[in-house]
């Protein structure tokens, strides 16, 4: 029964989950259909610098492009599993601080940090998962706002990772900041795609199922531990990759970077966009970060606007600007 | 060693004031009120209004005047609450419990910046400091002012616990916290009930907002953010959902915390806490008096 309703939506609110082909469908609704909907955002990511190219502008454009990746990492755990995670900033620090540590400390290329990065972010969201994914979910909300907390404090105390000034130096993926966006564009296209097919594949599918109905999918003979524990791994991996690339780009990371407002902010442009959308993920973080740059005047007021727009966003558009399409509904 | 324990107990009854509204309301409608800290930093700013209004006051006059302001600041705190509860969560009540989280995430953020667009980001002094003459009980430097934040909090923390164990309101809030459905066909108002929970809640968070800005000094609008994580942290090793527990829950954090930063220094305190809070949930996720809740499907 529940099913069929797409998550995030109340009763009684208006769903826009009907079934492909039923009734007569809006040009924006087809428009948001259309399968080449990703390429052309794509191209416009790739020609976007042909149009700007200041200093300023590539460096927004950058940050915009790693933020997409930490949307899409933190999609799978929150949009597609309907797992809270408050604390998703730890993971981007933990890939941060990984690479930045290893390639200062041992002259080392930054590509050659990626398999440590690996090891240990997948460490880090086995060792917060593992206790917290057995309870109930709310519970993980608070926790994993108790470890992006830790994260943040710990990286502050410790000597090897440069106290409350953090690391400098770090260096560089590419040469410089045109080729640095192009990079990060490209290595970001490829994850936010291995996002989307991982969410449309065996594992997503049982991803979804959780969300939808724990008690339903266990009894259907899912893992649901073991699949949960998966979700957030993923997103682990993602945030710590996206790590790298912020690590690469800035050349130096404080402690300051990594607070509980870098995790609303990624979650808000989750909410934002449509959780499970991966489409409308990618919007919302685009303009998550870039808003900030267009509304400078307004920066007292930004963060209260974000607050307002979460709770709007919940009672008046829950499934988001752009919502996942469920394909379940169609068969 | 035994200031150690003294200066626990003391941050402990803050903790246990704060956790008693994260629980009461987690109990009513299993939520996890993220602005609960908020509520507690509102407090803290309403009582400081309250008090600049009031004018200059003599040291004699300090702690009957602010007894004053901490009534009243419960009342407005409690009010906001309620508001809070039916702007932001009440027509989300058969939504999704993820809506519902991010919905209190939204209002955290609201209340925070809310405050920092009214009141500025540069932390404000309290008008009434307590400071004052201390007394020596086993080797342990206790003010008397320290001693009456104490007792207000333990009264505070009884007469909630008489309030909920042996009124008629109690009554139906325990029933509600049962079963909503059952209670509501049994007569209740189930909406006015939840109204007066987070009343009750954000009251209790409100007076220790006043209670913490005349022992520290100092508040900044984003005050809450910390000691909500800490009051959930007491509420769960309590057991969430459980009046006495949460209490105990607050002290033995407040204790724990303070045996934490005597070894392992002050910078390592918060890690130290929800590295408890993570143990506990491994060992003992009901909490010490909690009882294991089977999820009905």
């Amino acid at each position: 029964m529940t099913a069929t309703v797409p998550q995030g939506t109340p009763p009684g609110a208006p769903s826009s989950a009907r079934p492909r082909g039923a009734g007569p469908r809006s040009i924006a609704s087809r428009l948001m259909d259309n399968r080449w909907a990703g390429l052309v955002g794509l191209a416009v990511a790739l020609l976007a610098p042909f149009v700007n190219a200041t200093p300023y502008a590539l460096s927004v454009m950058t940050s915009a492009a790693i933020f997409v990746m930490l949307a899409a990492g933190l999609n799978i755990v929150v949009g597609y599993c309907g797992l809270l995670d408050l604390g998703y900033a730890a993971f981007f620090a933990v890939g941060a601080y990984t690479s930045g540590v290893l390639s200062t400390r041992f002259d080392l290329p930054l590509v050659a940090t990626l398999p440590a990065v690996l090891v240990v972010t997948v460490l880090a969201g086995l060792i917060i998962g593992a206790p917290t994914l057995r309870l109930r979910s709310d519970y993980l909300a608070i926790v994993t706002l108790g470890f992006g907390e830790i994260i943040r404090v710990t990286a502050n105390n410790l000597d090897v990772t440069g106290g409350p000034s953090g690391i400098y130096g770090i260096p560089g993926l590419t040469g410089g900041p045109v080729s640095m966006y192009y990079v990060t564009v490209l290595v970001v296209a490829v994850a936010v795609v291995g996002a989307a097919r991982l969410g449309r594949s065996r594992l997503g599918r049982a991803w979804r199922f959780v969300r939808e109905d724990e008690d339903a999918a266990e009894a259907m003979g899912v893992h649901t531990y073991k699949i949960k524990m998966a979700a957030y791994v993923a997103g682990a991996i993602w945030g710590g990759l996206a790590g790298v690339l912020f690590a690469a780009h800035l050349s130096a990371i404080s402690p300051g970077s990594f607070t509980f407002l870098q995790s609303a902010l990624v979650l808000m442009a989750v909410v934002l966009g449509g959780m499970g959308s991966i489409r409308g993920v990618v919007v919302g973080a685009v303009i998550i970060s870039v808003l900030p740059e267009l509304l400078r005047d307004l920066a007292d007021y930004r963060f209260l606007a974000f607050g307002v727009l979460l709770i709007t966003v919940m009672l008046v558009r829950p499934q988001g600007l752009w919502p996942a399409r469920s394909r379940e509904v169609a068969q | 060693m035994s200031q150690l324990v003294w200066n626990g107990l003391f941050v402990g009854s803050f903790y246990a004031l704060v956790a008693l509204g994260y629980s009461m309301v987690y109990g009513i409608i299993k939520l996890l009120n993220f602005a609960h800290g908020d509520l507690y930093m509102l407090g803290a700013f309403i009582g400081f209004a309250v008090l600049g209004a009031a004018g200059g006051v003599s040291a004699a006059m300090a702690l009957p005047l602010l007894l004053a302001v901490l009534v009243l600041t419960m009342g407005v705190t409690g009010l906001a609450g309620v508001l809070l509860e039916r702007v932001a969560y009440r027509r989300l009540r058969g939504a999704p419990r993820l809506s519902l989280l991010i919905t209190a995430v939204g209002a955290s953020f609201a209340l925070e910046y809310g405050m920092r667009a009214a009141a500025g980001a540069d932390p404000r002094v309290y008008p009434v400091r307590l400071g004052g003459t201390s007394v020596e009980v086993l080797g342990a430097r206790i003010t008397l002012q320290q001693l009456a934040l104490v007792a207000v909090a333990v009264v505070l923390m009884l007469g909630l616990n008489l309030l909920v164990t042996r009124s008629r309101e109690g009554r139906a809030m325990r029933a509600v916290a049962l079963d909503p459905k059952a209670a509501a066909l049994m007569g209740i108002d189930v909406d006015a009930v939840i109204s007066r929970t987070f009343f009750l809640g954000s009251a209790l968070a409100g007076a220790a907002g006043v209670m913490a800005g005349a022992h520290y000094g100092k508040i900044d609008f984003m005050m809450g953010f910390l000691i909500g994580l800490k009051a959930f942290t007491a509420a769960v090793i309590g057991g969430i959902g459980n009046i006495p527990g949460t209490m105990l829950g607050g002290l033995l954090l407040g204790l724990l915390e303070s045996f934490g930063t005597f070894w392992l220094g002050g910078e390592w305190r918060d890690v130290f806490a929800f590295g408890v809070l993570i143990l506990f949930l491994t060992v003992r996720p009901t909490g010490l008096l909690g009882e294991r809740v089977t999820e009905r499907v």
